[in-house]
């Protein structure tokens, strides 16, 4: 039997959107290899109802295991009972960090092979085959597997989710022993929020600043540029800068920020690392700004400025101002 | 306390990256470097070594890669580390992240390290991934992407940004815990520091002194089998301009704009 056991992240009653498209994606490829994908979520009280509903993204079948929430070492240990137990082949993760952390960990658990940051995967003589972007996307490696179990983490937003409309899922508990080390990490305060609460999602026009901003006072620029604009735009920012406290959490872009698609992002002072790329290429338009001509988000942006973004951006602003008044 | 660093040669960010189309491996020559994540993990058992809260005996950067690995070395010692440890065997050649993480346990287990630190990601690979199954070879907890940590007693005190904000999660020792390039800012290493680094002791270690099992290594013992790489779907370059005279850059773009209905 070829199944698929598929990790889906929780939190606060509701069930990760790129967990979701694994979910599918699992269900799709299950079909392929003639078996049927299922769903695991861990947690402290899971609600049952939430579970099930899985079913409509095509989970034949969920499973529920107590432990605490938010580590992955837990999940590495109640994955590695349900592979153990039920014969699954794959292991199949969505973007974001603790599938990264726990496709890792069963990895080493399993002796099994692992391909990370996959964008596409096809059945192929009944065995799946991985397809990773490598090098600055500039090329696609395919990863097939050796070993029993096969583990497939897959680059942010890279699965869709597609709810059919279907019956839940029926709903098993799973029983499982924490191991030793699992134990010694232990959550002290979850999904805090950092800075003023922003709504970056709903906007059509995004100016979002980088590390090459400079500064936190960098950002004025692109607010000021944002408020030129007018109507439905807002300002985003990179990780770097987030973690640096220059702006709010709730503005990031990228692997564990939000994901956007406005008609314009206008990039200041952005690199493109490929975790920033992956929450903001789907943009109808990409303006960027960097003093370096080498930067990555050249490669996937409709406009490249090579130059100074001080000098840019406030007389861009000024433009931006004159023909909105013209 | 006794903190082990894992450290990898990278090739240079300035020189292009390739992949040997025969093998379907990464085309690991060129110019190298130490992957700047990994200088953020060497200033961060510096910072541990030097704040006093616990301790430190020691700081060891530990590579596994061919012989021109030890420049890495080189650098992590001249950055801070005391003394270093070099997994050096044809035998572990074209590892997968499973096996390259079982290799680098093995090797680290005959330190018996307090703490294992090691930078989030590496500039080729970009994995996020090898701290965690180094760390489930070792039984040890692990945590990646930590942006700020501190020692408290027996444990580590990390904070992180995750799916749903920020965490802060309690570890205790020994622990692995993969650093962001957000934890600190790594120093400059003096000349003196560079000078010195080739005297300070480097171990070159096989897979028989450190018992790794031979079979559970190398490219074709590797779970994961790279078959073959390919071109990605072709999108169509964009327009660049160099700015030159800012005025007319800015009308420039205010016309690309302006031609889209940006404005």
């Amino acid at each position: 039997m070829s199944n698929i056991l598929v990790y889906a992240l929780h939190y606060d009653g509701a069930i990760n959107k790129n967990s979701l498209g694994a979910v599918s994606e699992g269900a799709k490829l299950a079909a392929e290899l003639g078996g049927e994908a299922h769903a695991l979520l861990l947690g402290e009280n899971v609600p049952q109802d939430v579970a099930a509903s899985l079913g409509r993204y095509g989970a034949k079948k969920v499973l529920i295991a107590e432990g605490p929430e938010g580590l992955a070492q837990p999940l590495v240990d109640a994955m590695a009972k349900a592979i153990t137990d039920g014969g699954y082949k794959y292991a199949l993760f969505g973007g974001g960090l603790l599938g990264f952390e726990i496709g890792a960990g069963l990895a080493a658990r399993l002796g099994a092979g692992v391909a990370m940051e996959v964008t596409a995967v096809r059945a192929e003589g009944g065995e799946l085959v991985a397809e990773r972007p490598i090098l600055g996307d500039s090329a696609i490696s395919e990863i097939k597997y050796r070993s029993p179990v096969g583990i497939i983490i897959g680059r942010l937003n890279a699965f869709e989710a597609k709810d059919t409309g279907g019956a839940d899922a029926p709903v098993e508990q799973l029983s499982f022993e924490l191991s030793a080390h699992s134990t010694q990490a232990t959550m002290v305060t979850r999904g805090e929020q950092r800075g003023a609460d922003v709504d970056i999602e709903g906007a059509d026009i995004l100016v979002a600043g980088g590390r090459g901003l400079g500064k936190a006072e960098g950002f004025e620029l692109c607010e000021q540029l944002a408020a030129a604009f007018g109507g439905n735009s807002a300002v985003a920012a990179t990780r770097a800068v987030v973690d640096a406290g220059w702006y709010p959490y709730a503005a990031q872009i990228g692997q564990t920020g939000k994901t956007v698609a406005p008609k314009l992002y206008l990039a200041a002072g952005i690199s493109g690392a490929i975790q920033h790329k992956v929450g903001m290429q789907s943009s109808e338009n990409i303006v960027a700004i960097n003093k370096d001509a080498n930067a990555p988000i050249f490669e996937f942006s409709d406009l490249g400025v090579v130059g100074d973004l001080n000098k840019i951006l406030p007389k861009l602003t000024e433009a931006v101002k004159a023909k909105k008044g013209s | 306390m006794k903190i082990c660093v894992l450290v990898k040669e990278v090739p240079d960010a300035a020189v292009e990256k390739r992949i040997d189309t025969s093998t379907g491996r990464m085309d690991r020559s060129g110019e190298k470097n130490l992957n700047p994540y990994d200088t953020h993990a060497i200033e961060a058992a510096m910072q541990i070594k030097e704040g006093g809260a616990v301790p430190v005996e020691e700081v060891v950067a530990v590579t596994m890669g061919p012989e021109s690995a030890v420049r890495a070395l080189h650098k992590a010692v001249s950055l801070g580390a005391d003394r270093s440890v070099h997994l050096s065997d044809p035998a572990v050649a074209g590892s997968d992240v499973a096996a390259t993480g079982y290799a680098l346990a093995k090797t680290l287990q005959k330190e018996s390290p307090d703490l294992v630190l090691l930078g989030q990601q590496s500039d080729d690979g970009e994995c996020y991934t090898i701290g965690a199954v180094v760390a489930e070879h070792l039984g040890m907890p692990s945590l990646t992407q930590v942006i700020k940590m501190d020692v408290e007693g027996e444990a580590l005190r990390c904070e992180r940004q995750a799916e749903y904000g920020y965490d802060t999660v309690q570890v205790k020792l020994p622990a692995v815990i993969s650093v962001g390039d957000a934890i600190n800012e790594p120093r400059y290493p003096s000349l003196k520091a560079i000078m010195g680094a080739k005297k300070k002791p480097l171990e070159t270690v096989t897979t028989g002194d450190v018992q790794i099992d031979a079979s559970k290594v190398g490219g074709e013992n590797s779970a994961a089998q790279w078959v073959a790489a390919k071109a990605p779907p072709a999108k169509a370059a964009g327009e660049i301009i160099e700015d030159e005279d800012t005025g007319e850059t800015v009308e420039k773009i205010v016309s690309w704009l302006d031609e889209r209905k940006l404005i």
